[in-house]
């Protein structure tokens, strides 16, 4: 019986969820329209769909643009953040010197250095990507970092009595062993990614889904704040939803267990 | 004794250094093993019992003395070692035989010989339909099998064990001693086990090596007389009985 039902519980989730967000906009839009609620102060979801229909051209461009910035800066991210990871568990006498400046660093306010890093490399992408690096860099440097000397001491007892090299020890050893660790950092490093690119836009620049907001705001067309607000929301969850993906491909033993898998 | 003692163990002994004092773990130990032989190290818990096995492993350096693994003084990590851990200390994200292979790839041995030397011994370890399923599919007394055979792909001259079956309930712990009894029998393999289980060392070994407390002294070595092929029968028989009673007796425990 339960064996049954247990394979469409995913399926019955997702129903729900979507059930849900239904009732929700079906609420919101049904408040807006029986109190009259000026536009300007908070469209109706109608209102924002009609918005994002008629400007779609424009908000693919913006939303590709931030994409961008956002993937870029997260890839920068996660090269500097591992091999700095990897330094700080392997060399320990660079850990002591590392640690503190990477603290410090991470107390130094992004959004506040975000006015600073325009002056320095213009209106470009570049000051965008540079901001979603900064604030994803972080998480990933101490989840990999916290996963890389996370490998069972006996496992490392049984490497040196091989005489394992240093290499073999942390490509068999503990580069495995810090995935779990490694993924959780970047699934909390993709999410300020985008905060990241946005802080960016917003200070400046005429591209992006944050710039779209800025002037949206000037203009007090809220729909179009609304609708670019709602394809950030998307773009998250996408990305989000990605590194999931590479996740389940990469570390399938850390996978929570599929019913067919704890049937066998 | 003569000829070349596999493990040869001469006035060891280690005092851990704390911020104001010298903890004293392992005085003055003696002991040889032969060359084929097993032999148990048994004594209380928190003994030091773990910081001899690294000791002779040379994963620890001692404080005082010297061990020597086939004639040649230990000096750091030697490859002509198997280890079986208390945990099966198994990588979660390779088969069992992945894992069985571990020790052959870092030691650059090569690939073909290797996988059908790992198939044999999955299949030595009772885990030949196994091979493919990975750890966490795997009972806890079938990952310490996949430990034994890990312990053994390269060959080694030793085979050390620390507590290996101590995590696991105690009908698996036995049938895990009989089927250790039968890879021994298979490979004649020098092993040093170390345990706090009386009846297992009896069991297994031909010496018992028996330890006091804190810091740890030899109290005696007990040769146990019992013919081989032992069978599980035998743990019931006057014989057994009376060494693990003496055994208990010298460690301050009564068993009967």
């Amino acid at each position: 019986m339960t064996f049954e039902t247990m394979p469409s519980a995913p399926v019955h989730r997702a129903l729900k969820l979507i059930l849900t967000l239904a009732l929700l906009i079906a609420a919101w839009e049904l408040v807006c329209r029986a109190l009259e609620i000026p536009v300007f102060l908070i469209p109706a979801p109608s209102q924002v769909a009609w918005r994002l229909y008629e400007k779609r051209d424009l908000y693919l461009l913006h939303t590709w643009i931030t994409l961008y910035e956002t993937t870029a800066g997260f890839l920068l991210a996660v090269v500097f953040g591992i091999v700095s990871a990897a330094i700080i568990v392997v060399i320990p006498r660079l850990r002591d010197v590392v640690m503190p400046l990477l603290l410090v660093a991470q107390l130094v306010p992004k959004v506040a250095i975000a006015p600073l890093l325009l002056i320095w490399f213009g209106y470009g992408l570049f000051p965008k990507i540079l901001v979603a690096f900064l604030v994803a860099f972080f998480p990933i440097v101490v989840n990999g970092a916290s996963g890389l000397a996370s490998v069972q001491p006996e496992l490392l007892d049984l490497g040196s009595s091989l005489q394992a090299s240093r290499w073999q020890t942390f490509w068999k050893f503990r580069i495995p062993s810090a995935l779990p660790e490694l993924f959780s950092g970047m699934k909390i490093a993709v999410t300020l990614a985008i905060i990241g690119a946005i802080i960016g836009e917003f200070v400046g620049g005429n591209r992006g889904l944050g710039y779209l907001i800025i002037v949206a705001n000037q203009e007090l067309d809220t729909p179009l704040a609304f609708a670019a607000i709602f394809l950030l929301s998307a773009a998250g969850i996408a990305l989000y939803a990605v590194i999931e993906l590479f996740e389940r491909m990469l570390i399938p033993w850390h996978a929570p267990a599929t019913p067919a898998a704890a049937a066998t | 004794m003569p000829g070349t003692a596999a493990i040869e163990v001469v006035d060891l002994g280690k005092t851990y250094m704390t911020a104001d004092a010298g903890i004293p773990a392992l005085e003055q130990l003696n002991f040889r093993v032969a060359p084929g032989e097993f032999v148990s190290v048994l004594g209380p818990s928190g003994c030091g019992k773990t910081t001899l096995m690294r000791i002779v492993a040379g994963l620890t350096a001692p404080t005082s003395g010297a061990v020597a693994v086939d004639g040649v003084p230990v000096s750091g990590p030697q490859r002509k070692i198997g280890l079986v851990f208390q945990v099966p200390a198994l990588m979660q994200w390779r088969s069992a035989l992945g894992n069985v292979l571990l020790p052959t790839e870092i030691l650059g041995l090569e690939r073909t010989a290797s996988r059908k030397r790992a198939h044999e011994l999955l299949e030595l370890v009772g885990l030949a339909e196994f091979a493919a399923r990975y750890p966490r599919e795997l009972s806890g007394g079938m990952q310490q099998r996949v430990g034994i055979a890990r312990a053994l792909v390269h060959d080694p001259a030793i085979l050390l064990l620390d507590e290996p079956f101590s995590a696991l309930d105690i009908m698996t712990r036995n049938q895990l001693n009989t089927e250790l009894m039968r890879i021994w029998s298979e490979r004649r393999k020098t092993s040093l086990l170390i345990t706090h289980s009386i009846p297992e060392a009896v069991y297994l070994s031909d010496r018992v090596i028996v330890l006091g407390p804190r810091p740890a002294r030899i109290l005696d070595i007990v040769a146990v007389a019992l013919p081989r092929p032992r069978e599980p029968a035998m743990r019931v028989s006057l014989s057994f009985l009376q060494i693990v009673d003496r055994i208990g007796r010298l460690i301050g425990l009564e068993y009967v």
